[in-house]
């Protein structure tokens, strides 16, 4: 693993977890708003960081 | 009945030293490489080969491996059948192949096994290394019943016999008797919240046995994978891409022609967005299945290393401080790990039913 | 990227598709088919029964509602022939005194009318008692008396006179 890369996957890592972590917030706020409609959140969430997660592999096996 | 608390206790007691049994397995393999190196670098060293070994596949069931004191390697295990395809079929037993320290011969031709792949080589057995390390030998196809086919063949005989016997419980009575009581609901949530949401009522009884078969066998191979049999099967590239590759057929033969339609000839947009639109939504049909693959492969990767380098960690500290709090520390990522291995089945259950559901979902708007 | 190719064997990929569709397959036979049919079964089962609890319910209700109708009726039906009965009742006893009045008023008035012809045929009696008795008077004046013409008649007059008088 040379350094460029090493960068490139840290970079990768960084912007996923942001993404992910902004879904899983706004789920968590969206839950505590509608508490009835958490099981539709929480599918949505997880498709959505499910997608995130997916690109981020994808772009760190190409790094 | 009177049966019942102890086979519960037996269960909790079982989840309970899951991770624990893991730490165990890797503490024996560890201990018995890190006498024989001098200097903090060599088990730094032997920490990184033991891992990479872990993660591949093997040609024979070696549960455990122990060095005698004249220096001889004694595996404890059983060997497996080798099936190549080299000029017509060979088979022989992998115990020919001595753990790579021997050449086998078989029909004519001599083989040996070089980091857990066969080559093709001379009497002797020499393998030929190029530049970057890498053996310039003939590599035959290998049909081989491997560690992996192994277990994959073992789990589906544990998936057929557990759930043949749960459906014939039902002819008894209304009520599944014994293992059924734990399945059953499991059963019922992937068919209520996860078929029929994202497929819909009309369509989902026809993915159903794809998405039962491939939740339940994700899971219980996760799960092996945490037991101190050392067997690792989702981290391997092919039966991942295997998996997806069947979400991938099934999802777009099953597909109807209002999806076809929204991949080339996207509805309700202007025209020239729609040509622009058709490469990057045909390029979203492989990226699909490929997410999902490598989502599986990643994350049991991920945790096998991330787990064993941190057992791996007590050797290097060896002091009890140090140590006990990666003890402590991979404790805990071991139960995490019991945790992924049924997030993971869920998540290409969930997305698998989510891929079918926008194959055959009836748009009538726009 | 490269690991990943490299890593990849042709073998495992083959066993693990075959073995899973096999999988698949099987368990589609032997497994989910019948687990989720019964599954199902007993779904519809214990729906059927609520729906027939429901409807035994409904009925019950009818017939509750049928019961309190007859009931009603038969309330009304005693009601209404009660008062018939008090009517006539009344009515009979309005009969009865009526006639009983008329009754009395004619016995009242025989009564009266008998005590009237009663009264006549005495005054009559009287009458004829007081004619014979002046008569008788008048033959004994007469008898005495009739010497003088004169003094006859003036006496014969004082004395009807006195007998008009009652």
């Amino acid at each position: 693993m040379t350094i460029p890369n090493i960068v490139g996957a840290g970079l990768i890592v960084i912007g996923a977890g942001l993404g992910i972590g902004r879904i899983g917030g706004q789920a968590m706020e969206a839950i505590a708003r509608q508490p009835e409609a958490s099981g539709k959140i929480q599918t949505a969430m997880l498709i959505a960081a499910a997608l995130i997660e997916g690109i981020g592999f994808a772009a760190l096996f190409a790094a | 009945m009177q049966r019942k608390p102890v086979v519960s206790l037996l269960f909790f007691f079982l989840i309970a030293f899951l991770p624990l049994s893991v730490l165990a397995q890797e503490d024996m393999h560890l201990k018995e490489i890190a006498p024989g190196v001098e200097g903090e670098q060599g088990v730094k060293e032997e920490i990184k080969e033991y891992i990479d070994h872990h993660l591949l596949d093997s040609h024979d069931f070696s549960l455990f491996s122990y060095t005698k004191d004249n220096g001889e390697h004694v595996y404890v295990g059983f060997p497996l059948p080798v099936i190549l395809w080299d000029d017509g079929l060979k088979v022989f037993s992998s115990s020919k192949l001595h753990h790579g320290e021997a050449v086998a011969e078989a029909g004519g031709n001599y083989y040996k096994s070089y980091h857990n792949k066969i080559y093709r080589t001379n009497a002797e057995g020499d393998i030929n290394l190029d530049d970057h390390h890498h053996p310039t030998n003939v590599k035959p196809l290998d049909f081989s019943i491997t560690k992996n086919v192994f277990t994959i063949l073992i789990v589906g005989l544990l998936m057929l016999w557990m759930f043949s016997s749960m459906a014939k419980s039902y002819k008894k009575g209304a009520l599944p008797k014994g293992m059924g009581r734990f399945l059953e609901p499991i059963v019922l949530y992937i068919r209520d919240d996860i078929a029929i949401p994202n497929i819909g009522k009309k369509h989902y009884k026809r993915y159903m046995s794809f998405l039962l078969t491939i939740f339940f066998f994700i899971w219980i191979i996760n799960l092996l994978g945490l037991t101190p049999l050392g067997v690792n099967v989702t981290n391997n590239i092919a039966v991942t891409f295997a998996l997806a590759l069947l979400t991938f057929l099934i999802t777009n033969f099953t597909a109807n022609k209002s999806y076809w339609g929204h991949i080339f000839w996207m509805p309700g947009v202007p025209k020239l967005m729609r040509i622009v639109l058709a490469p990057i939504e045909l390029l979203g049909i492989f990226i699909k299945p490929f997410s999902l693959l490598i989502r599986l492969y990643a994350n049991i990767t991920a945790g096998h290393i991330v787990l064993m380098s941190i057992i791996g960690l007590m050797f290097i500290f060896k002091n009890w401080i140090g140590s006990s709090l990666s003890f402590g520390l991979a404790f805990a990522l071991a139960l995490l790990e019991l945790l992924v291995a049924a997030l993971q089945a869920y998540i290409f259950t969930m997305l698998s039913a989510l891929y079918f559901g926008q194959a055959v979902e009836e748009h009538d708007d726009h | 990227m490269d690991k990943l190719i490299n890593e990849f064997s042709v073998g495992l990929f083959f066993w693990q598709l075959l073995l899973f569709v096999g999988l698949v397959l099987l368990l589609r036979k032997f497994a989910w088919k019948p687990i989720l049919d019964s599954v199902e079964k007993r779904e519809s089962g214990i729906e059927d029964a609520l729906q027939a609890a429901e409807n035994a319910k409904l009925e019950m209700q009818n017939l509750q509602a049928d019961n309190e109708k007859l009931l009603n009726e038969a309330r009304a039906e005693r009601e209404t022939m009660l008062k018939e009965a008090r009517e006539l009742k009344a009515k009979m006893i309005a009969d009865a005194e009526g006639d009983a009045q008329a009754k009395a008023n004619k016995m009242i008035e025989q009564a009266q009318a008998a005590i009237e012809s009663e009264k006549k045929s005495a005054m009559a009696e009287l009458k004829g008692q007081v004619a014979s008795l002046s008569l008788e008077i008048a033959e004994k004046v007469v008898k005495d008396e009739l010497s003088s013409k004169d003094k006859q008649m003036e006496l014969v007059e004082s004395m009807l006179g006195d007998a008009k008088l009652n």
